[in-house]
């Protein structure tokens, strides 16, 4: 017993738990924000956290809440992630079908070089609304781990689905169409 | 003739300042910036992030800006227009207006290992001071081992 008292085990121990609480720490604060998924699973919608972010054209800020009132895609991207290449098109597409039914593609380019997500923009033709965070502090409010990533937001402000991937036409369908009915 | 030697002169003196700027051209490295910025979607050093594409388009950036005559500073704050603060690796860097924070980085680590350093001097110091028999008897092992040597050479083995 008075070995295990010695300084060197005392010390040795303390090295060991300071390095399995260093670890847990690590893993728990890895672990995925999935506060919309728990919400949707239950039939529930989260308000969508707040978002102010330049124009990628650089002319002006957009908040997320002067969209209150519009069904809004809201697609998390970048220039230099290949699945939001293959996105880019149908996104279009539905942005321009949407723009009938008070709702909107707004784009957000993430953590990517602003003349890159220019050329990308006018590669693809993209017209609608194209907001940009260069420093990525929007992905810990979105609990975003990759990307694209793209949620849903009913006509008052609340997250009604995600997508952790890119969006096919069966998502849109399935996600979009039936809150354009939803009343403000 | 004058014509001639007036347009050689004009050629001279264009040339001048653009063989000075090539002469300085490129101010710095990629691999002299890519350990001290990060890649920040990965987390890491963007020397340690070679197969990220966002790492290869960061890298791309970089060379760009080299190749447009920038300086390492110059490079870093463009950087940091791009992806925020968050891109440079180490504290203190340019572009950083936390000075206290920046110190502090250095500092409560250093003072951190001084303490465990003492901590564990006075921990031994006093497990010592506890153990006196123990070290009488490692005082007398050299003795009882010189009588074992004297043993075995009496014994012929």
């Amino acid at each position: 017993m008075r070995r295990l008292l010695a300084p060197i085990p005392i010390a040795v121990l303390c090295a060991v738990v300071a390095l399995v609480a260093l670890l847990a720490y690590g893993l728990a604060s890895n672990e995925p924000d999935r506060k919309v998924e728990n919400a949707l699973a239950v039939g529930g919608r989260e308000p969508a956290p707040h978002v102010n972010l330049p124009r990628l054209s650089g002319n002006g800020d957009v908040s997320l809440a002067d969209y209150r009132g519009r069904v809004v895609v809201l697609n998390f991207w970048a220039s230099w992630c290949d699945p939001c290449r293959a996105e880019s098109p149908l996104l279009q597409r539905w942005h321009r079908r949407l723009g009938k039914s008070n709702a909107t593609v707004l784009g957000v380019d993430v953590q990517d070089v602003d003349a890159d997500a220019r050329a990308f923009v006018a590669e693809y033709g993209l017209t609608y609304p194209m907001l940009r965070d260069g420093p990525g502090d929007t992905r810990d409010e979105f609990g975003i781990l990759g990307l694209p990533e793209t949620f849903v937001i009913d006509r008052r402000g609340r997250i009604a689905a995600v997508q952790r991937g890119a969006v096919d036409e069966q998502f849109m369908r399935e996600h979009v169409l039936p809150l354009l009915r939803e009343r403000a | 003739m004058r014509l001639m030697l007036g347009v050689v002169a004009l050629l001279a003196a264009l040339a001048l300042p653009t063989a000075a700027l090539a002469k300085n051209c490129p101010q710095t490295t990629l691999g002299d910036i890519e350990d001290e910025v990060m890649c920040s979607i990965c987390g890491t050093p963007l020397g340690l992030a070679s197969e990220a594409p966002q790492a290869q388009r960061e890298r791309a950036y970089i060379e760009r800006l080299i190749a447009d005559c920038r300086s390492k500073d110059q490079i870093k704050r463009a950087l940091v227009a791009q992806f925020g603060q968050s891109v440079l690796a180490m504290p203190g860097d340019a572009g950083s207006d936390n000075d206290l924070g920046d110190v502090l980085v250095y500092a409560i680590p250093a003072a951190g290992l001084v303490l465990a350093g003492a901590g564990i001097a006075f921990a031994l110091a006093r497990w010592r001071r506890r153990n006196p028999e123990k070290r009488a008897q490692a005082a007398t092992a050299p003795a009882d081992s010189t009588r074992v040597d004297h043993d075995m050479e009496r014994y012929d083995l």
